[in-house]
């Protein structure tokens, strides 16, 4: 039986190809084959939102999903948001509104804000809290998320 | 927690994957989404050496109308069933109970199929089948069948579906008369897994009497939860008035059997699930219109 395949993806922009173990999931993958940490793992069952990536363009929780069912896809993640030293209007709203502090659920919401605000121009507050509703946030209690949600709304064009 | 060691085999037809689930056999899983199946690889709860990945299977990936009803293949994803006006237009509960699933990530990923096939007793697209009175197409290498989805989930989270075989879609079948339903369930917090839920179908003749119902309960046994027969023979042939359908939920409520977990006593559960039921059944009658809508 072999437990070993070969992958091919696309990862914010770069093409890389790896043979891994069939049971490795996506986050894994990210962190120890790509050492790409920015994507965090908590629960690993898909509730706390902390793991989340796009996957061709849609969230996902990467803890649940295998590598393998990423070959052939796109996969973004918070590496890929800032341009060089510029950081993109998402990651610029939280740094003015404070919307983080242990920093450790962020690279997630910022990656569920990502997909959330490319489909919605303008929501309420009520939107937004329903939308961060998938990514605990055990420091800040939200308020400052809100608002940079809000500010990233503004300050994004798209 | 990490999974067993597994081979992983994509496949790319309906054919190629019976193939597989015959060349692996008992040994063999299969995985659409994976948002129900790989939290259980996570935990052991299931070792198969082989995962056999429809992911890319694109037959089984598409929405479309079929004498008036919907079928939708069972690996579109759930996103895709929220977002399509044809599932608004024609199988509104499954819309408005789509979107109480998990969160959008859950969505984007999880397909209608395995949420079915899984028969998670705390599921919303089991409920919605139960009371819709969807009809699952299943494939095997024997043959092709159709169940109706009261027959399909057999309880304590397994179906009536064959280890050979696979779910190709899900139908919708269109209801004749005058139709009304609501989805709601009830969680802490508003969002995550809920305690209780309850899908209400009915459906309304010329003389304004109710002609069928469909109850789908989540939450309240081992297994999603047909409940139209403890409410049919109260409201079969009745004008379904506020009354009527108190004594209908009453009904529900006397005939399940909830377990008490840390989430609920089974007090609660039952308590939970004769007031959802009330509202549902109130608000399908209220809105109820000639089928499909458009």
């Amino acid at each position: 039986m072999n437990t070993e395949n070969a992958v091919m993806m696309t990862v914010n922009g770069n093409e890389v190809s790896r043979t891994i173990p069939a049971r490795r999931s996506l986050a894994e993958f990210l962190r120890e084959d790509l050492n790409l940490t920015g994507t965090h793992v908590g629960c690993e069952q898909g509730v706390c939102g902390a793991c989340t990536v796009l996957l061709d363009g849609r969230s996902v929780p990467s803890c649940l999903v295998l590598a393998s069912q990423a070959d052939g896809c796109a996969v973004s993640t918070v590496e890929g948001m800032a341009n060089g030293q510029d950081l993109h209007p998402i990651q610029q709203a939280f740094w003015q509104e404070h919307g983080l502090q242990c920093g450790f659920c962020t690279s997630g919401i910022l990656m569920t804000v990502y997909e959330f605000l490319l489909r919605t121009h303008g929501p309420s507050e009520e939107e937004i809290r329903r939308t961060l509703a998938g990514n605990i946030c055990r420091c800040t209690g939200y308020q400052n998320i809100v608002k940079a949600v809000m500010a990233a709304d503004r300050m994004w064009e798209r | 927690m990490r999974p067993s060691p597994f081979a992983y085999i994509s496949v790319r037809s309906v054919d190629e994957a019976l193939q597989a689930l015959a060349d692996y056999g008992e040994e063999s899983k299969l995985l659409a989404g994976g948002l129900s199946l790989v939290p259980l690889l996570n935990v052991r709860q299931v070792r198969p050496r082989h995962v056999i990945d429809l992911g890319r299977v694109d037959e089984l990936n598409y929405i479309r109308l079929q004498d008036g009803g919907l079928m939708i293949g069972a690996l579109t994803r759930q996103r895709t069933v929220e977002d399509s006006m044809l599932v608004r237009d024609h199988c509104p509960l499954l819309y408005e109970a789509i979107k109480q699933i998990g969160y959008v990530r859950i969505r984007n990923q999880g397909t209608i199929g395995g949420a079915i096939v899984h028969a998670d007793p705390l599921g919303e697209l089991p409920a919605v089948a139960i009371a819709a009175g969807a009809r699952l197409h299943v494939r095997g290498l024997r043959g092709d069948r159709v169940l109706d989805a009261v027959a399909f989930f057999t309880g304590g989270g397994t179906t009536a579906l064959a280890h050979d075989e696979l779910l190709l879609a899900v139908e919708f079948p269109a209801w004749v008369g005058s139709v009304g339903s609501r989805f709601r369930e009830f969680s802490p917090g508003g969002s995550g897994y809920a305690i209780v839920g309850v899908a209400a179908m009915l459906s309304i003749d010329d003389a304004g009497l109710v002609q069928r119902i469909g109850l789908g309960l989540m939450g309240v046994a081992d297994c999603p939860f047909d409940a139209a027969f403890a409410a049919a023979g109260l409201l079969h042939g009745r004008t379904p008035d506020a009354a009527v359908l108190t004594q209908a939920a009453d009904a529900v409520a006397t005939a399940i059997t909830p377990n008490s977990d840390l989430k609920g006593s089974a007090a609660y559960r039952r308590h939970l699930a004769r007031t959802l039921t009330e509202q549902t059944l109130k608000d399908a009658a209220g809105q109820a219109r000639p089928y499909p809508m458009h």
